[in-house]
């Protein structure tokens, strides 16, 4: 119950990252000082903390298209979809880890 | 209101609609069209979004004209572009449902339908054109021609 609507909250979730993901594209378009501007923004507490939202929405939502594709062979739909929910929350929690770790990595080097 | 039921006997609620639920009213002549557009772009979606973060992670700390540079390189400008295009086909696909279920006054959901399409084609187009704005860019740097 509560995953199938995180799938939908997940999805829209994407849409207001994706607007988030165009606006940076577009600030590297515009020129040096838009890019500046933008990596701020990005960069700071509040841009950090809606992207990392944004990471986990994105990894929730395709662990999740992944349990749509068993559902749709016929396969998962008796006791084992919830360990496939466990399993689509889980990861997506330690992807989204995974991945902001290498990013601070990144930064720190 | 269309009412699952449970075929298969597990108590579950079935993923099959009962026929007499369906009689009369129609077909929508585009179900099998959505359901499988929605699952090709949704695998494409997959596999370019571990683009997209392999991109993100190469982009930290970037100045700008190593941004532009690597953006604006085929290997990456390619497959963002082709990522846009699959990501605004899902999301159109997958934003309509949402609007299908829960707005149920006739005139709301065509306009806000629309709406979701008219957004999707001008968020593709929009990324498309910043994409190819620096991939000029790059040739530009590598070029010597309107380095900014």
């Amino acid at each position: 119950m509560v995953m199938s609507i995180l799938h939908r909250v997940t999805g829209i979730m994407n849409v207001a990252g994706l607007v988030l993901v165009v606006g940076y594209l577009v600030a590297l378009a515009a020129g040096p000082d838009a890019y500046v501007w933008a990596n701020a923004i990005y960069s700071s507490w509040l841009g950090r903390i809606v992207l990392v939202a944004f990471t986990w929405s994105l990894v929730h939502h395709m662990l999740g298209g992944f349990r749509h594709f068993v559902w749709d062979t016929g396969h998962g739909t008796g006791e084992v979809r919830y360990q496939l929910s466990w399993l689509n929350l889980v990861g997506s929690i330690l992807v989204t880890t995974a991945l902001w770790a290498l990013i601070v990595v990144v930064e720190a080097v | 209101m269309r009412r699952p039921v449970d075929l298969d006997g597990t108590g579950h609620r079935g993923q099959r609609t009962a026929l007499k639920t369906i009689r009369g009213l129609g077909s929508a002549k585009s179900g099998t069209d959505h359901f499988i557009k929605q699952r090709l772009t949704g695998l494409a979606n997959a596999v370019l979004v571990v683009v997209l973060a392999v991109v993100a992670i190469c982009l930290t700390e970037k100045p700008y004209a190593e941004a532009v540079a690597f953006v604006g390189s085929p290997w990456v400008a390619v497959p963002l572009a082709l990522a846009f295009v699959s990501v605004a086909i899902h999301m159109k696909l997958g934003i309509q449902v949402v609007i299908e279920d829960y707005i149920h006054d006739d005139l709301a959901r065509i306009v806000l339908v629309l709406a979701n399409t008219f957004f999707a084609v001008a968020i593709a187009a929009v990324a498309l054109f910043a994409i190819v704005k620096i991939m000029l860019a790059a040739l530009g740097t590598a070029t010597g021609v309107g380095v900014q």
